[in-house]
């Protein structure tokens, strides 16, 4: 279990309290300047609390050793910026620094983490030759070769088309499915309607609502943060946003 | 194309090493007749000054090619954090005092200057952690070492002071000894062996800031290692033979192709082919025909380094564009 108790970070975020469980797909969203991605950096240890605290299996991360933190939480900033014109392997393997194993193990890891995000092809390929699907896959897979029990990613879909964002979060699902702790920032309210099993609504620093995405997501609640008249049309699981 | 360049630099330096030392203002064929003072002239001149080149040519091209890593910029070099002009200036002052005379005082001066860049650059930049604060506080650094001593130039006591201090901030490796070797060796290596810890942060660095620390990269100890490697290799470097520019620049980019590009990748092959610059350029600028002297080896190198420099940022332009 992955918490947050009474998370505050000055000027960003308001006595959030959040409790995040592992095997499912949990979606943080929110207008822009919601706190969505400081929330998130926070969840992975990154940033200072100014108040309360955030939690691993009742362990405060602050007091986590950075590499034994690194083993347990992947995560994946907003940026996607890769300074070298890496070959994807190369970068997958980045993916293996928290650990201290041997070649052998690393080497199966970032096979691993390339098989799951399916580059085998692409495997000895320069990132400069990729496209932004491919690209967003193995940024992905080099949070994988960690093989972390929580991935964090911020906005890992944003730069997709349709069909590559409904690849990859079915990816993320069956991650999740594994026993993994999945949290993302999304953007698109029906992706998270129909693809997280939790969903946290941040407006201005503060926690709105959470829950199941029915509830989390209800048309009140995209009212209020979103000054939207929206509402869901089509099945669940199959659901749009008609405004 | 290879992917381990290390092996074939390794071959050059072996190959370089020793014709290196045959070649000179009096050349020395071994198969030869035989050469009055070879002896002297082989133990007591060219090979500690083949040792320096391959000491202070390690340093640097190692030193750049983190730089490059740290700053995730190709165009990085060890210059930026502003240790080489506090190291010059030190070892001004040490000719502005006159003393330079006594062998040990230029190169103390010199490190005293590089440590004080140090501590500066700690004090301005250290708590944070943050690369851009850093290398902004190191440019501050080295403007404000380059007018102070463009002062004490300028406040010189005598015209001999005045050429010296012109003369030497032009490096060189001629006229250097043991003596310079067993300074900079140590110091060198020490360096060398930060940069080797710093290695698989500079890795992670790449995919970012948050991301390096999300990999459990601890931003202030990489700040501590890059300080101090930095500060042993080019302080050392500057304290026994001048300002030698460009190598840190130009050495990464020659061995990058060849690696898998990280940074920890391209540390080894950039020291063994920083080593093999620097002692076929200081060979080269000792067998040159040229009135009045030798040509000294950091003017050398700036005019090669310059042109490449220039090259570079003309070929960066056309892939942003």
């Amino acid at each position: 279990m992955l918490e947050a108790l009474g998370l505050t970070i000055a000027h960003r975020l308001h006595e959030v309290t959040v409790q995040l469980r592992s095997g499912r797909v949990t979606a943080i969203v929110g207008p822009n300047g919601a706190g969505k991605s400081t929330l998130l950096a926070a969840l992975a240890g990154l940033i200072q609390p100014t108040s309360g605290a955030v939690t691993l299996t009742s362990h405060p991360l602050t007091q986590l050793p950075p590499q034994e933190r690194a083993r347990r939480i992947g995560y994946l900033p907003q940026s996607g910026e890769v300074a070298w014109n890496l070959a994807v392997r190369t970068l997958v393997g980045l993916g293996r620094l928290p650990h201290r194993t041997d070649a052998a193990e690393n080497y199966a890891a970032v096979a691993d983490a390339i098989a799951t995000m399916q580059l085998e092809p692409l495997a000895d390929r320069a990132l400069s030759t990729l496209s932004g699907g491919e690209r967003a896959r193995a940024l992905l897979a080099r949070v994988l070769a960690t093989r972390p029990q929580w991935i964090l990613a911020d906005e890992p879909l944003a730069a997709l088309d349709l069909a590559h964002q409904q690849a990859l979060i079915r990816r993320l699902r069956d991650l999740a499915q594994e026993g993994r702790g999945v949290v993302l920032v999304v953007h698109d309210l029906a992706l998270a309607m129909n693809h997280a099993d939790h969903v946290l609504v941040l407006d201005r620093g503060r926690l709105i609502a959470q829950g199941p995405p029915q509830d989390a997501l209800s048309e009140n609640v995209i009212a209020k943060v979103w000054n939207l008249n929206a509402s869901w049309l089509g099945q669940p699981g199959h659901k749009a946003l008609a405004l | 194309m290879t992917r381990n360049p290390t092996a074939i630099l390794l071959a050059a330096l072996a190959l370089a090493f020793p014709l290196s030392l045959f070649a000179g203002q009096v050349w020395i064929d071994p198969f030869g007749p035989p050469v009055p003072n070879a002896t002297a002239i082989l133990m007591e001149l060219r090979l500690p000054r083949a040792l320096l080149a391959l000491i202070l040519g390690s340093g640097l091209g190692a030193a750049g090619a983190a730089m490059q890593g740290y700053l995730r910029n190709p165009l990085a070099d060890p210059g930026l954090f502003g240790i080489a002009p506090a190291a010059a200036l030190g070892a001004v002052l040490s000719f502005y005092t006159g003393y330079e005379s006594q062998a040990l005082t230029l190169p103390l001066f010199a490190l005293v200057g590089a440590a004080g860049a140090m501590t500066l650059l700690a004090l301005i930049a250290g708590r944070s952690g943050g690369i851009a604060l850093f290398t902004l506080a190191g440019m501050m650094i080295a403007s404000l070492a380059g007018a102070l001593t463009s002062l004490a130039i300028s406040l010189s006591p005598n015209p001999f002071a005045l050429s010296e201090i012109v003369t030497w901030l032009m490096g060189a490796l001629a006229d250097r000894g043991w003596h310079e070797v067993r300074l900079a060796a140590p110091l060198t290596l020490l360096g060398l062996f930060a940069l080797w810890r710093a290695a698989p942060a500079l890795d992670a660095l790449a995919l970012g800031e948050a991301a390096a620390r999300s990999l459990g990269v601890d931003p202030a100890r990489l700040l501590g290692l890059m300080v101090v490697a930095i500060g042993l290799i080019v302080g050392s470097g500057v304290a026994v033979a001048g300002m030698i520019g460009f190598v840190g620049l130009m050495v990464p980019h020659f061995v990058r192709p060849f690696t898998d590009q990280r940074p920890s990748a391209t540390l080894l092959p950039s020291a063994l082919a920083g080593a093999l610059l620097l002692l076929v350029a200081d060979c080269l600028c000792r067998i040159l025909p040229l009135q009045g002297g030798e040509l000294r080896l950091g003017i050398a190198l700036s005019l090669a380094g310059a042109p490449f420099f220039l090259r570079l940022l003309l070929k960066l332009r056309r892939e942003l564009a």
